[in-house]
């Protein structure tokens, strides 16, 4: 197996044994970008001088016969939308594309302290809204499975980069799905940890109360390994819950009987690939066969959760997305005759389409005299779609669904058609709105395209998603399947 | 109909600045002044990516202006954003509260003309001020070039709306003043007007007497001083009422005063006012206040000068003595403190009003950096009561007190200042004087009283004004007899 397709866990333990040095594995990673990058395109700024110059300092500490920690050393990438200290952080909009950030986020501090290498950062939707990675100003992202599909998105870049092994892993953000449909699309592992659990400083926000960043990963146990590293309290951000933070590794073990798994029908109902469904089948009678006690259960607001998303995100992407007026920073109209048409012309120019859209989405359903037909009664409905994850957790240890409807479908295919682009998040965005954990694992194949699992659970119960994921994980081989990136670009 | 034929109602907005050391969501200092834009950090002037987290001092004070201001206290309050474009917000929006305000339904006792009336207070909320614009034209549109300074971004404020419970400049003046100086006294804002600290929105509206319906109000924004707020009331009462007595409407609306001028200019109409689009702030979490919180500050909160003032009285101040003492809280503090040693209060009222006062005020002084502490004074006063010194001599040690530091005894001491008191030493000073005068001995004997007063003012003259006056008579008498 080449060196650059082994899990973060694998090549730990080569830094350790010193069967490879730091410095030699990052040169690994920036042989395989520059061999497949112009095909996938993950990347919108590669920083390989930072990471060898990091590398090495890794490698004196290995010298010193320091003990380095699990991800020491290891090559990654930030979805571009985490700020990193005089690195351009771009959101994938023309409004920041020369934007450089004096401070870094919390997970970007975390993860150098932890001694990661970050090899750059990641193409997305534009600020993260959309769910294919083509709404980036700069170039869509290719799935490595096939290069003509999107990688899903919005952590298009992220997936993309760990599936096409450019990185050992990434961190992504899911506000409605963005890590997991993603990784469904391209055939890796990423975790939406519960609201809270990892800090949101310097992340710029899409929608406040839904983002959270999470692990993109090859295997199971490298998101434990990851998530070990960045989860935990933060005092920057207020939303981030004080609590107490297991080692999720203790997770992993291959065992689930007796675990109970309910399986919401409601997931199951229209615009539902038969493919996906068969998929999910067969992994349910895998679990089955492991031990667990699957049983239907039904979450009756379920059908209501995309409405009440595409209000409560854009109404907070309105007010978040303000401060780009070109007062301070990122891109400023040229030739303005006051300041009206200064902020006027600047976010005319800055924004793409999609954005614009949930911006005067939002602006709308906050406005007097439509705030409590919109935007309240979300809030209201938001209630009760995580009522029915309580009600329905009480019950069940994990929940089951196909993580996205359909396999990655076609670059172009549903760009004019907005509302069948958000379809695609059906299976992923309740969950966001009740504030609780969901992992995607690689389950099967359609067509030669990756299916997800879906597993989501009660608050913080991280450690339970990763025991059912880690179980599925090793009584199955889909996770060894690699793409082969053999062909040319196709666009 | 003329003016004098209208009844003004009135309500006021007051935003004061908190006291805090830092900024409302970040720890940039509040200093006022301070180079552009040096005061400020990735989250006060709106990087992407950065997040609030709330000054826990900023509920204190907020909490503790509450109780001052009778107020319930909420126990369950939350921030929300108000939306609108400026270049002096740097998110585009304001953190502030809407809905669940931290205090609510208080009230403060104004005095005019002798009556007292309760003013009702709506609430108070806190929220983050905006920064400083500079045009290098009249306006920003105007401007070829506007400049921006973020320093005072994210300082915290109190908005304290009072109910439209006025009727007449003088009561808005002096619920404008009792409430700086309740303020003040709670040490929850410096309140400094000139630099700023505290601003004031009017609500105004006219009605002919005796009608109980409310008229159309205007409102005038970011008054600065109590003698714009008089100046701008007075112009926008008599502007209505000439609206009015022409037959036509007044119309809700938005505006601004002019100072220079001496008029208002309307800023926007009712129809055009901003749509601000309040929604609850998701980046930080309902604040839960807990009945031991608030205990907590309550015990902290000072006499406030309403009860401060009875007090006074309670020890036989006059209503004016007592008046002069609390208008100043670090004054009246000190009246307190040395009031703890020296008993008389009477007496220490005339020399903290009197020559303390006078001294601090010549040197331009103020009395929290006066060197003569309070328990200085009340030694001072006490070697009086004893008669260690005259009340003549007290004066000018406390002039020495004030520019040396030193106590009143150690400076008795040293200049040989002490009323001479022992008889032995009198009885010779005073045989002395008897001898180089016998004329006079000889006028008091015939019966001219007017004599002893000389040879008393003799015997003074000798001892440098330091001999016991009571002793002094006493003495002599007893000699001439
Ligand atoms: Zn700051």
């Amino acid at each position: 197996m080449d060196i650059t397709a082994r899990s973060a866990a694998e090549l730990h333990t080569m830094l350790e044994s010193k069967a490879i040095s730091a410095t030699e594995l990052v040169r690994e990673f920036i042989d395989r970008i520059n061999k497949v990058e112009g095909n996938v395109k993950a990347f919108v700024t590669l920083t390989e001088e930072s990471a060898l110059e990091q590398a090495a300092k890794q490698d004196e500490k290995i010298a010193r016969g320091e003990k380095i920690g699990p991800l020491a050393g290891i090559p990654m990438a930030f979805k571009d939308n985490m700020c990193l200290t005089g690195i351009r952080t771009t959101c994938s909009s023309k409004m920041l594309e020369n934007f450089i950030p004096p401070y870094d986020a919390t997970v970007v501090e975390r993860l150098l302290d932890a001694g990661a290498i970050s090899l750059g950062k990641l193409n997305m939707d534009e600020f993260a809204m959309g769910s294919s990675t083509e709404n980036s100003a700069f170039f869509p992202t290719h799935n490595p499975w096939d290069l003509s599909c999107v990688t899903g998105g919005s952590s298009g870049g992220s997936v993309a980069s760990v599936a096409a092994d450019e990185v050992a892993y990434s961190l992504g953000s899911d506000t409605g799905g963005s890590i997991r449909q993603p990784a469904a699309f391209c055939g890796v592992v990423g975790m939406k940890p519960t609201y809270g659990a990892v800090s949101r400083y310097g992340l710029i926000a899409f929608a406040s109360s839904l983002d959270q960043i999470g692990p993109v990963t090859k295997t199971v146990r490298d998101n434990a390994l990851v998530l070990n590293a960045i989860a935990g309290h933060d005092t920057k951000d207020s939303t981030s819950v004080p609590f107490e933070k297991p080692d999720y590794t203790e997770f992993l073990v291959n065992d689930i009987k007796g675990l109970k798994i309910g399986i919401p029908w409601e997931y199951f109902g229209e615009g539902i690939d038969q493919g996906v469904a068969r998929v999910i089948q067969e992994a349910i009678e895998t679990l089955k066969g492991l031990g667990a006690e699957v049983t239907e259960c039904s979450m009756p607001h379920t059908e209501y959760a995309m409405p009440t998303y595409y209000l409560i995100a854009p109404a907070e992407c309105s007010s978040n997305l303000a401060r780009f007026d070109g007062v301070r920073y990122g891109h400023r109209s040229q030739n303005n005759e006051d300041i009206i048409s200064m902020f006027r012309k600047t976010r005319a120019e800055g924004f793409g389409s999609e954005v614009k859209r949930r911006i005067m989405l939002g602006t709308y359903a906050l406005s007097s005299g439509y705030y409590d037909a919109y935007y309240l009664k979300a809030q209201k409905v938001r209630t009760l779609i995580k009522q029915d994850f309580d009600n329905a957790l009480e019950k069940f240890d994990v929940l089951l669904s196909p993580t996205a409807p359909t396999p990655a479908f076609k670059l172009g295919e549903k760009l004019t058609d907005p509302l069948s682009m958000y379809m695609s998040d059906i299976c992923t965005s309740p969950l966001n709105l009740a504030g609780l954990p969901g992992i995607s694992v690689p389950a099967g194949f359609v067509n030669g395209l990756p299916v997800g699992l879906q597993l989501m659970g009660k608050a913080f119960s991280e450690g339970m998603l990763y025991r059912v994921a880690y179980t599925f994980e090793q009584n199955t081989d889909f996770h060894k399947v690699k793409p082969e990136l053999t062909a040319e670009v196709v666009l | 109909m003329s003016v004098n034929d209208y009844e003004m109602v009135c309500g006021v907005e007051v935003h004061a600045e908190l006291a805090t050391k830092t900024k409302i969501f970040c720890s940039c200092t509040t200093e006022f002044g301070g180079e552009q834009n040096t005061h400020v950090c990735p989250v006060c002037s709106g990087l992407p990516g950065v997040l609030p987290v709330l000054n826990r001092e900023v509920v204190n004070l907020a909490i503790k202006a509450g109780l001052a201001l009778n107020c319930e206290i909420a126990d369950y309050s939350k921030f929300d954003r108000k939306n609108y474009y400026y270049p002096d917000l740097p998110k585009n929006y304001q953190t502030s509260q809407f809905d669940l305000p931290i205090c609510k339904a208080g009230w403060l006792e104004i005095m005019v003309d002798e009556e007292k009336k309760r003013i009702g207070i709506t609430r108070a909320h806190m929220e983050e001020d905006a920064g400083k614009l500079v045009h290098s034209g009249e306006t920003i549109t105007s401007s070829m070039e506007s400049f921006v300074d973020y320093n005072r971004t994210g300082v915290p404020l109190l908005e304290i709306v009072s109910e439209p419970d006025m009727r007449s400049i003088p009561e808005v003046i002096a619920y404008l003043e009792q409430l700086v100086e309740i303020l003040e006294y709670t040490e929850v804002s410096d309140c400094k007007l000139e630099q700023g600290s505290v601003r004031f929105d009017v609500n105004v509206s006219i009605r002919p007497k005796g009608s109980s319906e409310f008229g159309i109000r205007s409102e005038i924004k970011n008054l600065n001083s109590y003698s714009s707020v008089r100046r701008c009331l007075e112009y926008e009462i008599e502007r209505q009422a000439k609206i009015l007595d022409e037959g036509e409407r007044v119309i809700q609306e938005t505006r601004t005063w002019d100072e220079g001028k001496g008029i208002t200019l309307s800023l926007r109409s009712k129809e055009e006012a901003h749509d601000y689009r309040y929604f609850p702030e998701p980046d930080l979490v309902p604040l839960v206040i807990d009945r031991e919180w608030v205990e907590r500050i309550s015990q902290t909160l000072p006499e406030l000068p309403v009860a401060r003032r009875a007090r006074f009285q309670s020890l036989g101040l006059s209503e004016y003595d007592a008046k002069v003492l609390t208008d100043s809280k670090d004054l009246a503090d000190f009246f307190d403190q040395a009031l703890i040693e020296y008993k008389d209060a009477k007496v220490l009222a005339n020399w903290v009003m009197g020559d303390f006062s006078r001294i601090l005020n010549a040197q331009q002084c103020a009395v929290g950096d006066s060197p003569i502490t309070p328990l200085q004074l009340a030694e001072l006063l006490k070697l009086i009561e004893k008669g260690t010194i005259s009340g003549k001599i007290a004066k000018s040690v406390i002039e020495d007190m004030y520019t040396t530091g030193k106590d009143a005894g150690t400076i008795i001491k040293e200049k040989g200042l002490a009323q001479i008191s022992d008889e032995g030493a009198l009885s010779g000073i005073i045989d002395g004087v008897l001898a180089a005068n016998p004329q006079s001995v000889e006028d008091y004997r015939a019966g001219k009283e007017r004599a002893l007063g000389f040879l008393v003012g003799q015997i003074m003259k000798a001892t440098k004004g330091q001999a016991n006056p009571g002793k002094v008579n006493q003495l002599l008498k007893g000699k001439l007899s």
